[in-house]
């Protein structure tokens, strides 16, 4: 059975149709990269599978129940998936550590010692034990993206969906971001990202998907994708990355 | 050869000679001679009022030609522009132009100066010839100390009772307000009755004056007759009448201040799996209070002047109270005492606010 399965969903704004029968399968331990022109409904598609958009069609299940539509339990959905934006993921009145330990502590009841013993060496892994006390303000981009991803991983989801959390960092605080999705990515976390980081997407995914249309317009293995695109619009919108020199 | 004279070029060989303060500076002193010989005149009539009262004593005599003697100092920051004028037109002559600038901009600055102080001093004095004008008559409606004095107990056991009044419907509207705010964003489909019924609330006693709702509250719920409100005191429906109105104000401030909240915050804390209540509770609320304490003690200020309104129901406060002595003696300096009373206990809350603010904004430096 796939981990997450994607079957025909539509989203709609109103009369704007932005997710027009999108399907998609992702097993477990891959990690899938979402590309496409801006406003093609990458990050709709990322919230539709975390509930925190309403589909107006089809469905999504994971590891076979279905999480939409009726009756769901959404808040016990997205403790199996954590979400990271492009930004303001980190709650600015909070310390790093506090913004770890909250939801492990209120959602999943663990005790508070426990919680901050987890956070800590989340912390640790990413290098960052020494800012537990600071306030989001006072770290780097670099480093508030990697507390919230963290921040996720602390209540041990069993999908990461990343929003194109680097596009707002200065390039040189981009690797240090990309290092510990590559590090995740080799431990085996099931990952989803939108990504305009073209090299990076060749790099770590299993599989690319180009959204075009309210689609996926085009999937497959990133080698196929980025050098041998079947797709005349797949082409086109890799050959203006690489005229932008993102490739 | 003819050059253009407005072209970027020929502006940059030429630089502008600063403005000539010469003029300015000439006006400044004019209106500090004036001035002084305008205090003096209003010094003289004030002596002749205080004559004229039987009232002399040495120190007022004293204070008198203090005060006619004060706007004399204004001579001195005018006759420093006049100076410093003058020696912008000598360095300009000299051609030179940094310290020609330096000096008429110094001269500019002397003659504000004094056209600032003497505009403020000027209404000083109007106000004092205000006060003695008729014989006193308006220092004496006011300001008559001996009623000032003897009033002043039951004013201030008046007053006790706006005390009470505006902290009760002070704690209470910040309550009610409160819940109204949320009930106004409560999501989903099936809040939609709840959120129409805050929504239709909030407007109609916005758009109510207080005194109208005091008056329906106070006299109209009695006379309903149910036992209940019959047997409230007039103080409580008061209490109920402001908490009313406040609350709507105090819930307008809430729900500007959780919308203020940016929308990331309720993703990215919804998507950790906290619930609605969680997210107000832990992430949006303690967010928004900061932004929302100042207004809502804008508000409480706001009421704490409209306790004074309760008195059309009958109610005994400073202002019902310093209202009878008022025509018992055909004097309002029992109402002086009440609107010094408002004004001494708001001052120090307009000042919190302030603080508040600015310490908010020296604060939080990301949104
Ligand atoms: N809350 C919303 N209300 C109305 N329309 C929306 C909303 N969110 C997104 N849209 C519309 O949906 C479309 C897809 O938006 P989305 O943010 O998913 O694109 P994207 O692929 O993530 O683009 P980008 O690469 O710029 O982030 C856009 O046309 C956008 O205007
Ligand atoms: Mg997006």
């Amino acid at each position: 059975m796939s981990l997450l399965e994607v079957r025909n969903v539509v989203k709609r704004f109103g009369n704007n149709e932005v997710l027009r029968g999108i399907n998609l399968t992702v097993e477990a331990h891959q990690v899938v990269c979402l590309i496409g022109p801006s406003g093609c409904g990458k990050s709709t598609l990322l919230r539709c599978i975390n509930g925190l958009e309403e589909i107006q069609g089809g469905e999504i299940r994971l590891h076979g129940d279905r999480i939409t539509g009726p009756g769901v339990d959404l808040n016990a959905l997205r403790r199996e998936v954590g979400i990271v934006f492009q930004s303001f993921n980190l709650f600015p009145h909070m310390t790093v550590l506090q913004n770890i330990t909250l939801a492990p502590t209120q959602v999943l009841r663990m005790p508070e010692e426990q919680a901050r013993e987890k956070a800590l060496a989340l912390l640790k892994r990413i290098g960052l034990e020494h800012k537990a006390q600071a306030y989001p303000d006072q770290l780097s981009g670099g480093q508030q993206q990697r507390v919230a991803i963290v921040r996720a991983l602390a209540m041990e989801p069993m999908l990461l969906l990343l929003d194109e959390i680097t596009s707002a960092l200065d390039p040189e605080l981009v690797s240090e971001v990309l290092n510990l999705l590559r590090e995740l990515a080799r431990e085996g976390m099931t990952m989803i990202l939108a990504t305009h980081e073209m090299g990076f997407a060749k790099e770590v995914a299993s599989k690319v998907c180009f959204l075009y249309g309210g689609v996926v317009h085009e999937e497959g293995p990133p080698e196929q994708i980025f050098s041998n695109p079947q797709q005349e619009r797949t082409q086109q919108f890799l050959s203006s990355i690489i005229e932008a020199g993102r490739l | 050869m003819a050059e253009p004279s407005n072209t970027k070029e020929a502006r940059r060989r030429r630089p502008t000679p600063p403005k000539d303060g010469f003029a300015f500076a000439l006006l400044a002193l004019g209106w500090a001679v004036c001035l002084a010989v305008a205090t003096w005149g209003v010094m003289v009539r004030v002596k002749a009022v205080m004559s004229a009262n039987n009232f002399q004593a040495l120190w007022t005599d004293g204070l008198l030609l203090l005060v006619a003697l004060l706007p004399l100092a204004l001579l001195l920051p005018a006759s420093r522009s006049l100076q410093q004028s003058i020696q912008a037109r000598r360095a300009l002559a000299a051609e030179n132009l940094i310290a020609a600038r330096v000096h008429s901009a110094e001269a500019h600055t002397w003659a504000w100066f004094t056209l600032g102080y003497a505009g403020a001093w000027l209404l000083l004095l109007l106000l004092v010839l205000f006060f003695i004008a008729n014989n006193v008559a308006v220092g004496r409606t006011f300001f008559q100390l001996e009623l000032i004095a003897s009033s002043f107990g039951l004013i201030l056991q008046a007053f006790w009772v706006n005390v009470v009044i505006f902290l009760f419907a002070g704690v209470l509207s910040l309550l009610w307000g409160l819940v109204v705010a949320i009930a106004k964003l409560l999501p989903g489909r099936p809040a939609q009755p709840i959120r129409f019924l805050a929504t239709f609330y909030t407007d109609a006693f916005l758009s109510l004056p207080s005194i109208i709702v005091i008056y329906l509250v106070g006299f109209g719920l009695p006379l309903t007759g149910i036992a209940f409100f019959r047997s409230l005191p007039l103080e409580a429906l008061a209490v109920l009448a402001l908490t009313l109105t406040y609350g709507a104000y105090m819930a307008e401030v809430y729900r500007a201040g959780l919308e203020s909240i940016h929308p990331s915050q309720w993703a990215a804390a919804r998507s950790l799996g906290l619930s609605y209540g969680q997210t107000l509770r832990f992430v949006i609320i303690p967010q928004a209070v900061r932004r929302i304490v100042p207004p809502l003690l804008n508000n409480f200020i706001g009421m704490q002047k409209d306790t004074a309104l309760v008195n059309v129901v009958g109610v005994i406060d400073a202002f019902n109270q310093a209202r009878i002595i008022a025509s018992n003696n055909f004097n309002l300096s029992a109402v002086t005492t009440v609107a010094i009373l408002f004004i001494l206990i708001t001052i120090p809350q307009t000042r919190l606010v302030d603080r508040l603010v600015e310490r908010d904004r020296a604060r939080f430096r990301q949104g």
